[in-house]
């Protein structure tokens, strides 16, 4: 068993808990963070030859952290994410060709060419979003759960964010609304140590960033975010009880960013080797090993990783090959339709 | 005279201060260890240390309050928002505290605070990343808001900036970071409220400020080989405003454009089309005319990107209607 230096979490996936997962479910899992992995380079290939512009912040390397806990989400449920949403995106079910197109801004992204890489959203999957305002969605999302309170459902908003969104009133003004409210709200922090160059504990005054929801009375724990099972295990409890009632959950996993902050980020802050001993974590390899463990085999995950393959070529042909939207719709969408109607649902009295 | 980008005029004119004066200070989001966000900064924490080169954390009304206070305390602070779009979150700082401590404590102490952000559309970066709104901070009694649009000009104003004593609202252009220009030697600086004649004409004249000078004058050569010579005035500072320049170019062309990459409806570029009317009433051929952006949060996809930004063509044909 080994230990990380970095975090003090136990880095091995226990045979125990793979064991607990039906086994459906441990191949979707492998499936959705190996399509992430394969997308990222994919995008990073396609920005290189100038299909993508403006920034591009990859997810490669905090794989399980997004599948783990999206995989917990109901459909009912909803997502949102920050500018670092592609793998979010696919977890969350997207298709891979709405992602990509998002990304080369064609007319069939799923923001339409609008939004961009930062700006993905689908409100079938009620994924929320995109925002490239730090923490600034974390209002949104009490917003949206205390919508769900008072319309009486029991779906749960999810809220994901990084390290560097902690130091944002909006951050700490969101926790508090969410507390005494009681609103329906997971939180989750995705701590990758870094919020561009600048690493969590020179600029958090506790960089046991969990912490800081207890102080709110929120329940909430950290979790290794390199280890698939521990992130979907906890979450799994998490929303049990948000969806009974109990408030907001809030968790923080730790994790890591192989490459850049984004395209353009030299990375004068950070040793080569710190970069080598995270990869050696690989949330994808322990995964692997884990289910090689039990019994899955090689022959299983060949099988996926090439279902990946012809999936990802199969994004990057449909965003080639799809339209941009017409000059002519540049205008389209600033205002709703107006005026409402402002009948209720179900007709009302 | 030394040719170099605006980048490294503008850190020439922070570095120079910082050696004469030690209550100067900077502070900002990754502009240490990472090296400024468009390497502004970068090189500044390895010869002055974490004390006066500090890294906050992303926490905008924290850190320029803290900025607005350090100053009320007797230092000199230079604050570095990453980006304009940024500075909302700033905003109430800004205004409800920079802009008015001065004021409404009848005078008795001043903010000396210089407050850099990078402004500016174009590259792509979406609807929330893409703000060209130096018009709003002008709106604001109490701060001044300079807008330099290339390296001679940066240095001189941000010198200028230092020893000005109250807030300063300093805006830089994303897209014009690397651009080169001569900068004179010795000790010059550039006066707030001066505009610059960037071309000399005599049929029409084209304002504009930072990234829109540009157009101006690509237009200027267009326009000359169709015989109209365009005057182009690059405005510097947007508050206060050379109106006087303005007025005595118009008054000898006649005829006036004023181009903004903001959005038009209540802009600053109508601020300057009303200060003409009334003052050049009786020498305007033709109604001012304003070219900018379209209204709509800037879109991602790249030709309509460029379809939301206000174009040269769109200025020559501007100035093809008035003659
Ligand atoms: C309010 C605001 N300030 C600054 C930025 C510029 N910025 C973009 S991402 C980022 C770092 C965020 O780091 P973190 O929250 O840890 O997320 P990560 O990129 O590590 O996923 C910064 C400073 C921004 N987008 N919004
Ligand atoms: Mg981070």
């Amino acid at each position: 068993m080994t230990t990380n230096r970095h975090t003090e979490v136990d880095m091995a996936i226990s045979d125990r808990s793979v064991a607990a997962v039906p086994k459906e479910e441990l191949s979707a899992l492998l499936h959705k963070m190996m399509l992430i992995r394969r997308f990222e380079q994919k995008a990073a290939e396609m920005y290189a030859r100038g299909r993508i512009k403006g920034f591009l912040h990859l997810y490669t390397g905090q794989e399980a952290t997004g599948v783990g806990i999206i995989s917990r989400l109901r459909d009912d449920d909803y997502l949102y994410s920050h500018y670092r949403e592609h793998g979010h995106a696919l977890a969350r079910g997207l298709e891979p060709r709405a992602v990509m197109a998002e990304l080369f801004g064609k007319s069939t992204g799923a923001s339409r060419g609008f939004g961009g890489s930062m700006h993905i959203f689908d409100k079938s999957r009620r994924f929320m979003g995109g925002y490239a305002i730090v923490s600034s969605h974390l209002p949104l999302a009490c917003g949206t759960a205390l919508a769900c309170k008072q319309l009486g459902t029991d779906s749960v908003t999810a809220a994901i964010f990084g390290d560097g969104a902690v130091n944002e009133g909006s951050f700490h003004e969101s926790l508090n609304l969410a507390a005494i409210w009681h609103l329906p709200v997971l939180f989750v922090c995705e701590n990758n140590f870094y919020g561009m160059g600048t690493r969590v504990n020179r600029v958090t005054a506790t960089p046991e960033i969990y912490k800081r929801a207890e102080v709110y009375g929120i329940r909430s724990e950290r979790v290794d975010g390199m280890d698939v099972i521990a992130v979907r295990e906890r979450a799994d409890h998490a929303l049990q009880a948000v969806r009974r009632g109990e408030g907001p959950a809030f968790i923080e996993t730790i994790t890591y960013r192989y490459r850049g902050h984004s395209m353009a980020d030299p990375e004068f802050y950070r040793e080569k080797s710190e970069v080598e001993h995270w990869r050696g974590l690989d949330p994808i390899d322990r995964f692997t090993d884990a289910l090689l463990r039990a019994n899955v085999s090689q022959g299983e995950i060949d099988e996926i990783q090439n279902r990946v393959e012809s999936e990802i070529d199969d994004a990057a042909r449909f965003a080639e090959e799809s339209p941009f939207p017409p000059v002519e719709s540049l205008t389209d969408h600033v205002y709703a339709p107006s005026p409402l109607d402002v009948r209720p649902p179900g007709g009302g009295r | 005279m030394a040719e170099m980008a605006i980048r490294d005029a503008l850190r020439d004119a922070i570095r120079e201060r910082m050696l004469v004066d030690e209550r100067v200070i900077v502070m900002g989001e990754d502009i240490g260890a990472y090296g400024g966000s468009y390497g502004v900064t970068r090189g500044l924490l390895e010869e002055f240390g974490p004390e006066r080169i500090r890294d906050t954390p992303i926490s905008e009304l924290g850190f320029v309050g803290t900025g607005i206070g350090a100053a009320v305390g007797g230092l000199r602070p230079v604050v570095e928002i990453m980006t304009i779009n940024f500075s909302f979150l700033a905003m109430d700082q800004i205004v409800n505290n920079a802009s008015k401590i001065h004021y409404m404590f009848g005078g008795q102490v001043s903010v000396p605070l210089i407050i850099r952000m990078a402004s500016g559309a174009g590259l792509s970066t979406g609807a929330q990343h893409s703000h060209s709104v130096e018009g709003w901070f002008a709106h604001i009694p109490g701060l001044k808001v300079v807008c330099p649009s290339n390296a001679a000009d940066a240095k001189g104003l941000l010198r200028t900036a230092f020893e000005d004593g109250n807030p300063i609202i300093f805006i830089e252009n994303t897209a014009l970071y690397s651009l080169r220009g001569e900068v004179p030697d010795g000790d010059y600086h550039v006066p707030f409220g001066q505009a610059r004649v960037a071309r000399e004409g005599t049929d029409v004249t084209l304002i504009g400020y930072s990234g829109s000078v540009y157009q101006a004058l690509g237009c200027a050569d267009q326009l000359a080989e169709e015989d109209i010579q365009a005057e182009v005035i690059d405005l510097r500072t947007l508050r206060p405003l050379d109106t006087d320049a303005v007025v005595k170019s118009v008054k000898k062309t006649n005829h006036a454009v004023v181009i903004e990459h903001a959005w038009r409806f209540g802009g600053f570029g109508a601020e300057v089309a009303a200060q003409i009317q009334e003052h050049t009433f009786d020498d305007l051929d033709a109604p001012v005319a304003r070219v900018a952006g379209v209204e709509v949060p800037m879109p991602y996809s790249f030709e309509l990107e460029k379809a939301a930004l206000p174009s040269e063509s769109q200025v020559v044909e501007a100035v093809r209607a008035m003659f």
